[in-house]
């Protein structure tokens, strides 16, 4: 029996502990905001945070979740918006939308660890974030909002 | 031409829209007399509670169509925006076409939605003048309330919906659309209704659709193209842990259309176990003729033919004379690969068969397509299968090609219950309706100022018309429509010809089609004639381009696809070419920025969609021959612009998506197999790889709106090579760029 924290809440799973944790997130607990884009930590779009690291869930097997604290999109702003998700908004970033809860993930764990980065510290820490739709200026725009930093 | 009638609520929407409801139909009438008499494909609903329901038809993939075209139908309401709820169509050709690619929903469905708001509008306003007893043209219907100013009456929307619900509708002559000087949204940069989901992870995808007790399945399909299943073992499979069963399904017959490829399908209770029973599934294949494709003798095979005559498809004077008299000659061929779509969400649907009928979830582009396709896999009639559109994780034309949708349907048939089918970014990849691989040869006789006198272009690819005729080997006029047929500039002799190209994967259309490889060519030699003339690349442009006037486009033995819009609407028109290059000269600052070491300009200007569009793309090349974009200027004259933020955001990624096919991308096959497998060998560009600044500028234009979703695309490839030549002196004639050594 795997235990670990989702959002917050606790929770138990007996099934296969090589499942990755992207789809018990997506199939067991329907947290369908993490999204599946490659299955193979290539693109980004499946990115959650594992005890606040930034974290592939496709690649990530329950048993090395277990005993975590993972939160998903649904949970980052879930108290009070972030300031990402605001600065989101803002930029009007998102075209199809479906890469963008990586981006933030990935983004929210940027700016906690630098909170006022750099353009070359925002490339290096968001190039493993694919956006087919190409909306990576604002998504650097975004963040430098939300950092409080100038272009 | 538009008819607008009022509808019935429940005939038409269902539970949709509230009782008591006003419901509008608009039917956008077609010319051929077999259009059906009654087919309206914008709903607008008045609730008695004020809310205004806009049936949003098109499908929603990024362009943040389903927002800007509801907003249309307000602004001509008079609608308070946030009294608007937009509600997404499913699949009915009552809808008219709901096909979502082609760049021209604003196109076909903007006068459409201003008649159906404006009709609203007047109806509201009649009520409140029968309400009050003043005339109705002193009745004026703004942010969700009719006002009459004389008297300071004012009503809410929602309590005039009963009485205008039992007036007559307006005639057409009598409404009146606003004047610009009045939009409220029609024009303005307002946000998409999407926006705040997507910061929250709350929008539903495909791939995010779920029906009560349905199962997983993962599918080994067929390695080759056109190969057919001998035997499989599925004894290994049982074994793993969540696997339900196994289920075959049937291989296409030609032509393959949107058939679902066939395979053997491993279904399980969680997406994770079916993919891990598919990995024990032993399965031994009949390869068939396309076994021994290879790409690379391909490639050889095309730039080989494209040197012979082919069939002629636009003829202007007499190329041959003119390269018979000798004079200076320039040649060059050209080749771009197979591309793949690789939308972030791969292909995903859920559907349920029972009783006959078919419900699905699908990330689709065209909903009746898959009503069609499902259909024909079942053996059932299409108003059976109901298709409801979810978000599209991106599209770019692979999601307007339902087999995977048929798979999930087939799948449920056969294990009766709900099948949910999530394509692996490596069945993705290895199973794409791709973007063909494309040779093109150009050839010019030059004067003494280095101008053409004599053009000859020569083209041989793999069709799209094979996914629907399987022994196409020439190009449909959509193809040489593109880029091709339509060159625009003043050039006394011009020859363009096809030769025929069987195809060996299937093709499909990708964002911008077979503009991608045209442009490609023709701009590249563009920017070769001018090198070899030793002049300003702009100025050259402008010198091809010629006078400002509209070109008549007269192929030979086909029609001018143009869109499918007349040339007297949208003609060819070098003024608006001109102009939007100038406009990216400028603003780029081109006159002034000369090439410094491994630094320089780029650029091209192309017609596509109906749309004008110049980019200028600044390139970095360091002394290890890495390629960065720091900068591009695009400049876009695209008609009547709606959103011009929606718009911008379109040609923003248009330029990454042009990047990403110029620079990285290429789809090979060895043994009939496709090499490519996941990104990370087939790269797409990332934030560190895409220009890391586009500027767009949108040319105020009094022209009908064209397209916004793809024009951006054709420009970018060849702006990209022409600076990487000024800056280093290395001509590239083939793609992607990854391939050529630069130092």
């Amino acid at each position: 029996m795997i235990q670990l924290k989702v959002n917050g809440s606790a929770r138990k799973f007996d099934g296969e502990p090589e499942m990755p944790l992207l789809w018990y997130l997506r199939d067991v607990l329907d947290y369908t905001g993490t999204k599946f884009g490659c299955g193979a930590g290539l693109c980004g779009a499946c990115t959650v945070h594992v005890n606040g690291e930034a974290t592939r869930s496709c690649v990530t097997s329950m048993q090395d979740a277990a005993g975590k604290e993972i939160t998903t999109i649904e949970g980052l702003g879930a108290r009070s918006e972030h300031p990402l998700q605001a600065a989101w908004k803002q930029c009007n970033v998102s075209q199809c939308g479906y890469c963008q809860s990586g981006q933030i993930m990935q983004a929210a764990a940027l700016l906690k660890a630098k909170p006022k980065p750099s353009n070359a510290e925002i490339d290096a820490a968001m190039q493993g974030n694919i956006c087919r739709c190409g909306t990576y200026q604002r998504i650097r725009q975004a963040i430098q909002i939300a950092a409080g930093v100038k272009a | 031409m538009t008819r607008i009638e009022k509808v019935s609520r429940r005939g038409f929407l269902g539970s949709a829209i509230g009782a008591g409801a006003l419901v509008l139909g608009v039917q956008i009438e077609q010319a051929e007399a077999a259009a059906p008499a009654w087919s309206p494909s914008v709903y607008l609903g008045l609730e008695p509670n004020g809310t205004a329901v806009i049936v949003a038809h098109r499908s929603e993939m990024g362009t943040g169509i389903r927002s800007v075209l509801p907003m249309v139908v307000a602004d001509e309401l008079g609608a308070d925006w946030q009294k608007v709820r937009v509600q997404q169509a499913v699949g009915d050709s009552k809808y008219g076409s709901q096909n979502t690619d082609g760049s021209c929903s604003i196109r076909d469905f903007y006068d459409a939605m201003r008649e159906a708001g404006a009709t609203a509008r007047l109806l509201l306003e009649q009520a409140a003048a029968k309400k009050w007893n003043v005339p109705a043209a002193e009745c004026k219907g703004q942010n969700h309330f009719v006002v009459h100013a004389k008297s300071g009456k004012k009503a809410a929307y929602g309590d005039l919906v009963k009485v205008a619900s039992t007036l007559p509708l307006p005639k057409k002559t009598d409404l009146r659309l606003k004047p610009e000087s009045e939009f409220r949204y029609i024009g303005k940069e307002m946000p998409t209704i999407d926006q705040a989901d997507h910061t929250r992870g709350a929008g539903k995808f495909g791939i995010d659709a779920r029906m009560p007790g349905m199962l997983y399945a993962s599918i080994e399909r067929p390695p080759v193209f056109g190969a057919t299943l001998r035997s499989f073992d599925d004894s290994a499979v049982k074994g793993v842990k969540g696997v339900v069963q196994t289920s075959t399904i049937p291989g296409f017959k030609p032509p393959h259309v949107f058939q679902a490829l066939g395979g053997v399908a491993v279904l399980a209770d969680s997406t994770w176990a079916a993919a891990q029973g598919r990995k024990k599934l032993k399965v031994e294949w009949d390869l068939g003729p396309n076994g021994s494709f290879d790409s690379g003798r391909e490639k050889t095979e095309i730039l080989a033919k494209i040197k012979q005559p082919g069939k002629v498809v636009r003829n202007v004077g007499d190329v041959d004379k003119v390269f018979a008299e000798a004079g200076k000659i320039h040649e060059a061929s050209y080749y771009v690969p197979l591309l793949s779509h690789a939308p972030m969400e791969p292909p995903a649907a859920v559907a349920e068969w029972r009783d006959g009928k078919v419900v699905t979830y699908a990330a689709t582009q065209n909903p009746q397509a898959v009503q069609e396709a499902v259909a024909g896999a079942m053996g059932i009639k299409k108003e059976d299968v109901t298709c409801h559109v979810t978000l599209l994780g991106g599209g770019f034309g692979r999601k307007s090609k339902p087999d995977y949708v048929c798979e999930a349907a087939m799948l449920s048939k056969q294990v009766g219950k709900p099948v949910k089918v999530v394509w692996s970014r490596e069945d993705d990849i290895k199973f794409d309706f791709y973007h063909a691989n494309a040779g093109m040869y150009m050839k010019a006789a030059l004067d003494d100022k280095g101008r053409p006198t004599a053009w000859l272009h020569r083209s041989a690819f793999p069709s799209i018309g094979s996914t629907f005729d399987a022994a196409a080997e020439y190009a449909m006029e959509l193809e040489m429509g593109m880029g091709w047929v339509d060159l625009p500039y003043a050039i006394a002799n011009h020859r363009a010809e096809n030769l025929p190209h069987k195809n060996h994967v299937r093709i499909g259309w990708m964002r911008a089609v077979a503009h991608i490889y045209h442009a490609f060519a023709v701009h590249s030699f563009v920017d070769e004639l001018a090198a070899a003339a030793n002049r300003d690349r702009v100025e050259y442009i402008l010198d091809l381009l010629g006078p400002d006037r509209q070109v008549p486009i007269q192929p030979v033995g086909m029609k001018y696809w143009n869109n499918d819009q007349s040339q007297d609407k949208f003609p060819v028109d070098t003024g608006r070419l001109r102009r939007v290059l100038e406009v990216a000269a400028e603003k780029s600052g081109w006159a002034n920025k000369k090439p410094g070491k491994g630094r320089a300009l780029g650029v091209a200007a192309h017609r596509s969609f109906l749309t004008y569009v110049a980019a200028v793309v600044e390139v970095e090349v360091d002394d290890r021959g890495r390629v960065t974009i720091p900068r591009v200027d695009v400049a876009v004259d695209a008609g009547q612009i709606i959103n011009p933020e929606r718009a911008r955001s379109q040609v923003e990624g248009a330029a990454v998506f042009g990047t990403s096919l110029a620079m990285m991308g290429e789809i090979t096959a060895a043994d009939g197999r496709i090499v490519q497998s996941n990104f990370n060998n087939y790269p797409v560009a990332r934030i560190n790889e895409a220009p890391r600044v586009t500027h767009v500028h949108l040319v105020p234009s009094k022209a009908p709106a064209a397209g916004i979703g793809e024009p951006g695309v054709p420009p970018i490839a060849p702006a990209i090579t022409s600076a990487i030549f000024a800056a280093t002196g290395k001509r590239i004639r083939e793609l992607p760029v990854r391939k050529s050594k630069l130092v």
